[in-house]
């Protein structure tokens, strides 16, 4: 009975589907490349992702510094290990929890937003009049977009970094009397070239992803608003999921190539 | 483009050119278990306004689409200025779009965009096609022979759904296409803006020189606009002629339609 479950389930759609964003994918590469550019798009694309979600950001970023230095604090202090407390959420903020929360955020704010908007202009025939006036929708729409969120997150991601550890300092410098100089002392010391590379690294991954998946649901969006609403929302459950698998392989092949 | 120029075979022929701008011959289109194009047939001559009709759900967007490619047809001829669509490569068939203008149904204005970059959009991107001209001059002449020159900064929500229309209009016009299709222009309008569309479709079409397909369930709009009508039933020719002619047919699903 494989092929009725194969059916029933719907593990043929989920299949088909990433058959389908495989190909958007590689339409993505094959138009990146191809002139005309559409420059001014992609600034002003880039000016919203990064406008959009920069108090997002800055107010996770702040308060996921307060709560981990917070939380962990007690414990090191059980140990008398406080004087590593800079390092320990300086390592795990930049190496992990930074980039994954604030790439859930994004995917959150901006997923939904792409995936909303250009839904909303295939269910009221924009991208079909753009595609009818002998233009590309596609490099216009989906191509700036995605380039918009491959640079931009991993710029938040950095941003949302600064501000938590900030906040860990804020805690560190009330709790511990820790100078702001000797907290980031502590922070860079500990922080080598394997852990900032692959974390930076896996920021543009993430930031492709997001784009991606906002773009392939709103740009085969179904019908009418609840279309629209299903593409909003599928992008960003979709694009949540995928990064964390991609956060998977960006840690597996971190651990072959940089030794962890 | 000359190859592809066919001689008119219908008796029904009031155009003053002899060409034939859009060829299709026994199209069909279906999806899934719905035919809904079943052989259709038309030949759209130079200068002439034809007017399609038919039901709502008979397939007349479906139609439209298959000509601009939005909708690839199961089987069938269908050139458009003599070229062969189902054929064409990307390119070709971009270039070839800039000669077809198309108004949808709803408007479809880029809703981020002001009336002037809605205008400029199509522009910029084919500047082979501004003639010499420079783009504001372009513009403002196109948004005035829609009598909306004064709109140029708005956004598309501002405006009424009678100017969202003719700016659609203004916006099809602006790369001075031979061939324009037009999906309902007066759907949704009260009738003395519909009269107004029209009107505005006779006029700019005279000043560009364009023919028209027209689609539409208005039959008011095809007694003024139209030099000859085909209704579209059961996704084939039912029947052809004038208004004037259809209109004293005896048939009684083409008389529905004068009712
Ligand atoms: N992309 C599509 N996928 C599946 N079915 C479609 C698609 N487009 C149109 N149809 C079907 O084709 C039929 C004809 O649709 P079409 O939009 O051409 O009607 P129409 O004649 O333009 O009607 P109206 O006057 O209401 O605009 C409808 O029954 C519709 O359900
Ligand atoms: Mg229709």
């Amino acid at each position: 009975m494989a092929t009725t479950y194969f059916q029933r389930s719907g593990l043929r759609r989920y299949l088909k589907e990433t058959g389908e964003v495989w190909l958007f994918a590689r339409r993505f590469f094959s138009e990146v490349y191809r002139r005309p550019f559409e420059w001014r798009e992609l600034l002003h694309q880039c000016y919203i992702v990064g406008n959009q979600s920069l108090f997002l950001v800055g107010m996770t970023g702040l308060i996921m510094g307060l709560v981990l230095t917070l939380q962990t604090r007690p414990t090191m202090e059980d140990f008398g290990a406080e004087a590593y407390m800079p390092a320990m959420v300086g390592v795990s903020i930049i190496r992990e929890i930074g980039p994954v929360v604030i790439a859930l955020i994004c995917a959150g704010k901006i997923g939904s937003s792409i995936g909303a908007e250009l839904g909303s202009m295939k269910v009221t025939e924009q991208i079909a009049a753009m595609e009818v006036s002998g233009t590309n929708p596609f490099k216009y729409l989906v191509v700036t977009r995605i380039l918009a969120t491959t640079l931009m997150i991993p710029l938040l991601v950095i941003f949302g970094d600064a501000v938590a550890l900030f906040g860990s300092f804020l805690v560190e410098n009330m709790k511990g009397d820790v100078s702001f100089q000797l907290f980031f002392n502590k922070v860079f010391r500990q922080l080598s070239f394997g852990d900032l590379m692959p974390a930076t690294i896996k920021t543009f991954f993430f930031g492709f992803a997001i784009g991606l998946i906002g773009c392939y649901k709103g740009y085969n969006s179904q019908k009418g608003t609840v279309g629209v609403g299903r593409a909003a929302n599928t992008a960003v459950v979709v694009a949540s999921m995928l990064l964390f698998v991609l956060d998977f392989i960006a840690v597996l092949v971190a651990d072959i190539f940089f030794d962890l | 483009m000359a190859s592809g120029t066919r001689k008119p075979n219908t008796k029904h022929r009031t155009a003053v050119a002899m060409e034939s701008l859009i060829h299709i011959e026994d199209l069909y289109k279906s999806f899934g278990e719905q035919q809904v194009l079943n052989g259709f047939s038309l030949d759209l001559y130079g200068g002439e306004n034809l007017v399609i009709v038919g039901k709502s759900g008979s397939g007349k967007s479906v139609l439209l689409k298959c000509i601009v490619r939005l909708l690839e047809p199961d089987s069938g001829v269908l050139e458009v200025l003599g070229q062969p669509i189902p054929q064409l490569n990307q390119y070709e068939m971009d270039r070839l779009r800039t000669e077809v203008g198309f108004l949808f149904q709803g408007s479809a204005l880029y809703d981020s965009m002001t009336v002037r970059e809605n205008l400029e959009f199509p522009l910029r991107r084919h500047p082979e096609k501004m003639k010499g001209q420079d783009v504001e001059s372009l513009i403002v002449e196109t948004l005035e022979s829609v009598g909306l020159a004064h709109t140029i900064g708005l956004m598309p929500e501002e405006l009424s759904g009678g100017m969202q229309r003719r700016v659609a209009l203004a916006r099809t016009l602006i790369l001075r296409p031979k061939i324009i299709l037009y999906d309902e222009p007066t759907s949704g309008l009260d009738p003395i803006t519909a009269k107004e569309i029209i009107e505005l479709m006779l006029k700019v079409q005279r000043r560009y020189q364009a023919s028209a397909l027209i689609i539409t369930h208005d039959m008011d709009c095809a007694r003024v606009i139209s030099n000859r009508m085909i209704i579209l039933i059961d996704g084939r020719n039912h029947a052809e002629g004038t208004y004037a002619e259809l209109s004293k047919s005896t048939d009684p699903r083409v008389q529905a339609f004068f009712k």
